[in-house]
């Protein structure tokens, strides 16, 4: 069964246009972009609940809309779990009853989660019998995620679920999402603005914006792009490397991580050796040196090669480098670039301090997005 | 005086009233709460007109709706002709005559009170329960009505209520025969025009006064019946 979705619609409200076209497979495809950029308009019409004027939403083989076939299957037949950044509960039945109310409506399509997995997953054992009322707000999006599990969707719609809840309850939120992703293996598709949620949870990434899909493939792809002021006029823009936990160092207090051909020291990360990590590394961190510098505090210093450069808008200079083949993003002023006389093909050693680096299993990697 | 005991013509208007209104309010909650989802949620072709409509008996006089009545439903009128010829069903001059001309009056209240009901009700969660694999019927009968079921309740009181106070389209309409349709504000209205009627209407004007009360006081008993449940 192939995973796939395929989007290509066309819709208009008063000045505000959305144009948009993409493919999400199996994992986590995240839908990055400003506020306003019509992300959740686009997962609204991929939902159902509003109608594209034109185009296609192809889901497993599968039409949810085509204009040209005219096909427009209603909400209710598409199959897909949508959860809401309010978490949108019925408030007049208990957790278990919002729990079961997709589980009894799923059409046919064959019960592979099941309730006692979701809710020992999600915690949700002890708050079975309450009213959505008497749930705090991290509860209450925990019961929406698990009801939205148990309607067997093909396809899980994630709109800014995470939007209204303080940084612990999304942290919390955030592992259980990842364990939902490894443990029920739904693919979903993931709207936010927020590049910390993006870099934790990203296989695949589409930036938004404006109504049009300016960039789409895999989180590293795209995210070391230059040329997307969604992601580039960004105090945290930044670059995203796949790693394996190497070893951890108990003695300096550090882990170490293999990713890039490059043992990157880390701060301790609460994840097992061998398993993967996925580290962030921000440009407003990465100090270019001409020659490989030492008595340094910084612990990662780099190879790379200067691969290129695009001004931003504040008057800073945002340099791409390639350690290998991985991309790296350094920021740095003009004053920088004319003094070490920086250009494209130079060789240079990026220095990153190891508190910058920042792995997926630890709650550390959001705050250093989003500040 | 005997105030405190009711004679038998008492109580015959008594339960003509409590039959009448009780039929109408019944007979008046689906149509009213059908019209007030369509007004609530609907986005068709002459919803604007359809408003109107629903709304016109709050600004006609009742005796002008009586007579409308009498002119569509008479024996000779459309409908009435068409009732009578296929289902040998006589609504002027009869009970069920005097339900529908109380319940045209209060089906405005009617409606408007369900309207409001269904308009608080969150169009999102219809759309979470669409999203979960509900229909629209699915919808409305497992998160619609159970939200706004309080306001049907007050519906279905506040039209019962308005039909036993209806006076000018129902002896328009249905005529004033007691122990059919002399309802209480008739039989009061009778009493009035009689010598020394006066005690009757006094008698017939209390029991108006508790069973609109009554009937107001159990729906908010209910209510709260409910609103405990739902907070437990």
């Amino acid at each position: 069964m192939s995973a796939r979705l395929d989007v290509s619609v066309g819709w208009s409200a008063g000045a505000f246009t959305l144009a948009a076209a993409f493919t999400a497979g199996p994992g986590v495809t995240v839908l990055f972009g400003p506020s306003g950029a019509g992300k959740s308009t686009l997962l609204s019409l991929i939902a159902g609940a509003s109608k594209p004027h034109a185009g296609h939403i192809i889901l497993q083989g599968e039409a949810l809309f085509d204009a040209d076939r005219g096909v427009n299957l209603p909400p209710e037949a598409r199959g897909l779990g949508w959860v809401f950044q309010d978490a949108r509960l019925f408030p007049h039945l208990t957790v278990e009853e919002n729990l079961r109310f997709g589980l009894r409506r799923r059409r046919g399509r064959p019960a592979f989660i099941a309730p006692d997995d979701v809710a020992r997953a999600l915690g949700l054992e002890r708050l079975l019998a309450r009213r959505p009322r008497h749930l705090s707000g991290g509860e209450a999006q925990r019961v929406a995620l698990g009801r939205a599990l148990l309607s067997q969707p093909k396809l899980l719609l994630l709109d800014e679920a995470l939007a209204g809840l303080d940084a612990a309850r999304k942290a919390e939120i955030l592992r259980l999402i990842e364990r939902v992703r490894d443990q029920f293996a739904v693919p979903m598709l993931y709207v936010t603005h927020s590049l910390g949620e993006t870099v934790r949870l990203a296989d695949r990434l589409v930036v938004l914006q404006d109504g049009r899909v300016v960039a789409e493939g895999s989180l590293g792809a795209v995210l070391a792009r230059t040329d997307l002021p969604a992601l580039a006029e960004r105090a945290d823009v930044g670059a995203a490397v796949e790693g394996v936990v190497a070893r951890h160092d108990a003695a300096r207090g550090v882990t170490l991580v293999r990713g890039a051909g490059v043992e990157w020291v880390c701060p301790p990360l609460d994840a097992a050796v061998g398993s993967r990590a996925r580290l962030a590394v921000l440009a407003r961190d990465v100090i270019l040196a001409l020659a490989p510098p030492s008595g340094l505090s910084a612990r990662n210093i780099v190879k790379t090669r200067i691969d290129a450069f695009a001004p931003r808008g504040d008057g800073s200079v945002l340099v791409r480098l390639l350690a290998a083949d991985q991309p790296l993003l350094a920021l740095v002023t003009p004053d920088s670039v004319s003094a070490l006389d920086l250009r494209p093909g130079l060789e240079v050693w990026a220095v990153v301090k190891s508190v910058a680096l920042e792995g997926v299993g630890r709650q550390g990697l959001a705050s250093a997005f989003d500040g | 005086m005997s105030l405190a005991l009711l004679s038998p013509d008492d109580w015959l208007a008594v339960r003509v009233s409590v039959v009448v209104a009780g039929r109408a309010a019944a007979a008046g909650l689906p149509v009213a709460a059908g019209t007030a989802y369509l007004l609530a949620r609907g986005r068709f072709p002459g919803r604007t007109l359809l408003d109107a409509l629903v709304q016109a008996p709050l600004v006609v006089s009742p005796v002008v709706l009586g007579f409308l009545l009498l002119l569509l439903f008479g024996v000779q009128g459309p409908l009435g002709g068409a009732l009578m010829r296929w289902f040998g069903i006589r609504l002027v001059f009869t009970s069920a005559g005097a339900s529908l001309a109380a319940g045209i009056g209060a089906f405005p209240l009617m409606v408007r009170t369900i309207r409001l009901a269904f308009e608080a009700v969150d169009p999102r969660l219809e759309m979470a329960a669409a999203s979960l694999g509900a229909g629209p019927i699915d919808r409305f009968v497992t998160v619609t009505l159970p939200s706004a079921w309080p306001g049907l309740l007050s519906a279905a009181v506040v039209g019962f209520a308005a039909c036993l106070g209806e006076f000018g389209a129902v002896i328009t309409f249905a005529g004033d025969i007691p122990g059919e349709t002399q309802t209480l504000p008739l039989a009061i209205y009778s009493d009035l025009q009689s010598p020394g009627g006066e005690a009757a209407a006094l008698r017939l004007a209390a029991v108006a006064v508790v069973l609109a009360l009554a009937a107001v006081a159990a729906a908010e008993v209910l209510a709260r019946e409910a609103r405990a449940r739902g907070a437990a």
